[in-house]
């Protein structure tokens, strides 16, 4: 959107969204071959922005058998959690970004998002949460690190706890026990960080903690902001956890925002949020393994070699090296939270991943505002993705919450972060 | 004979300073336009595709403003802006020129080719209006 359509958009989203834009298709669109429309491109876009309220006495939906419970309120915009080996959990809160706008429509697109997010300020900082007991209920909360810059991805090592944030690599030298940090962190290493058009740094280490797994976004939805902008982005670095030395692990993965180890074969697995503009049901966010070397076609193409034209000038070899990735999860619905599940999270919970879905903004009938499950089978996605948690957008627009990272706690429990209420919710089996 | 014209004519001649330059000035930004449009097909720098973003809707704003100093010239008793030919050609740079601001909102080559011919009509229809506008009116009294 530029200056007219900026416009029309604002008019839109104020007064009367359902009437802009024509009804999408259905958006039963998950697994790992379903049919993709054609590219649409119109002159109006559809957006649904949400329209946030407090939970009141509400609280989100779980299956039978199953308690929610809000372990951690009124946080500065959690993202990512870590469950440490004592149990105790870091919360990763902030918000990051500086992209300059380059058209009204950046100024004007910016303003309407920002109406479906959280207006608090960003944290910049590591909450530290702990079960004394061991009941589930998280009575102790400190701040364990400070002065952060949006950090985001949270991974942890023999002692070492490591935090990506928009800018940086860095480390904290964790003992057991601790609830702050006993000084500020050491840098690892760089990470990109001009303009930050995506600037979540998703991150996970190798089961052998030698190497972390950087994910780095875009900076356009579809390389508006030129190709210069776009070096070292759109991919997965590998960085050495003790030299901070990097190499491109796989690239074309437009915004890879969550990372994660599959604890049977150590595989990397990503959840990747793909392009806008080009219709309600295109282009799917996927998770997918990753695989070392592999191009995953952003820029120039999408699920494998489905060419986007806007891309100039075009690179036809690129396009035919493009992998098709695993299992698609949904147009739109901003996949941000990744985590394999465990046997203790029930039995038909056992075998899989939850995926922390964020929910649209430019699709008329909103997607995505919910943690579902996708099951796996011989290590393998296997099947729909079944709902685990809901209840966070009503039909009515009244948004609760936006779920973001998923964490499993070996003791057998969800960790899911909300970043509209400022929220950790802890979904539990029922004992 | 035409002294004697001239010399009970009563009303201006020409279109007011602010009117005109409004009306001038849309030549400029959609010409401008154009040719960033131009730059971006031959050189796909998406930089320009931005300047032409920024041009089109300066010259929705000068053309928008000329449209309502015409709209009113319409309503005016006295003759001499009464020409519905110059008002319908604002109208239509407005109309076009919105369209190809949507159209130049899509990202990257999106715009095109879409948005290079529709600022090669408005930048072209600017020019047609601007040279009705300052010229002698129409069925005004010479």
């Amino acid at each position: 959107m530029k200056p007219a359509g900026a416009l029309v958009a604002l008019a839109c989203s104020t007064l009367v969204l359902s009437a802009c834009g024509r009804n999408d298709p259905d958006p039963a669109q998950y697994g790992p071959d379903p049919a993709l429309p054609e590219m649409e491109t119109r002159l109006l876009p559809s957006m649904t922005i949400a329209e946030p309220v407090p939970w009141g006495d509400r609280e989100p939906t779980v299956p039978q058998n199953y308690t929610i419970t809000a372990i951690a309120t009124d946080l500065k915009i959690p993202r990512q959690t870590l469950v440490l080996p004592n149990g105790d959990i870091i919360v990763a809160e902030g918000r990051g970004g500086n992209a300059p706008a380059l058209q009204p429509k950046d100024v004007i697109a910016g303003y309407i998002k920002a109406k479906g997010t959280t207006s608090v300020e960003s944290g910049d900082r590591l909450t530290l949460l702990r079960d004394k007991d061991g009941d589930g209920v998280y009575e102790e909360q400190t701040v364990y690190a400070e002065d952060l810059n949006a950090p985001y991805g949270l991974a942890f090592f023999e002692g070492k706890l490591y935090v990506a944030n928009q800018d940086s690599l860095v480390r904290f030298d964790y003992e057991d026990g601790q609830t702050q940090a006993s000084g500020p962190p050491a840098k690892v290493a760089d990470l990109p960080s001009a303009i930050n058009h995506h600037w979540t740094k998703a991150m996970t280490i190798s089961p052998d903690g030698r190497f972390l797994y950087v994910g780095i976004g875009s900076n356009s939805n579809i390389t508006e902001r030129g190709m210069v902008a776009e070096v070292d982005r759109a991919m997965v670095w590998q960085v050495d956890a003790e030299t901070g030395a990097h190499k491109p692990y796989a690239t074309g993965l437009r915004n890879p925002t969550a990372l994660t180890i599959q604890p049977e074969t150590g595989q990397l697995w990503a959840v990747v949020n793909e392009r806008d503009e080009i219709g309600p049901n295109l282009v799917p966010d996927y998770l997918t393994s990753v695989r070392e070397g592999g191009f995953y076609g952003w820029p120039y193409s999408y699920w494998g070699s489905n060419v986007d034209p806007r891309v100039k000038p075009e690179d036809p070899e690129k396009v035919a090296s493009a992998i098709v990735p695993d299992y698609i999860l949904g147009s739109h619905v901003a996949a941000l939270g990744l985590a394999f599940s465990i046997p203790a999270m029930g039995e038909q919970f056992a075998e899989g991943v939850f995926v922390g879905e964020h929910g649209s903004w430019n699709r008329k009938e909103p997607v995505g505002y919910k943690v579902v499950f996708v099951p796996f089978r011989d290590g393998r996605p296997a099947g729909d993705p079944i709902d685990f948690v809901t209840g966070f957008r009503d039909d009515d627009g009244k948004t609760r919450g936006r779920p973001v990272g998923v964490t499993v706690d070996p003791r057998g429990a969800l960790i899911v972060a909300d970043d509209l209420s400022n929220t950790i919710w802890r979904v539990a089996p029922v004992q | 004979m035409s002294v004697t014209a001239t010399a009970v004519h009563p009303y201006p001649k020409t279109l007011h300073p602010i009117h005109a330059t409004l009306l001038a000035g849309t030549v400029p930004l959609f010409l401008g336009a154009l040719l960033s449009d131009l730059a971006y097909r031959s050189s796909y720098e998406v930089q320009w595709a931005n300047f032409a973003s920024w041009l089109i809707a300066g010259g929705l704003v000068f053309a928008g403003l000329a449209l309502l100093a015409a709209l009113a010239g319409l309503f005016r008793s006295r003759g001499g802006e009464r020409r519905p030919i110059y008002f319908l050609l604002l109208l239509a740079i407005w109309i076009l020129g919105f369209v190809n601001a949507l159209v130049h909102a899509r990202d990257a080559w999106a715009a095109m080719p879409t948005g290079l011919v529709l600022s090669a009509i408005v930048a072209a229809l600017s020019i047609v209006a601007t040279g009705v506008g300052l010229s002698r009116r129409v069925g005004a009294p010479a």
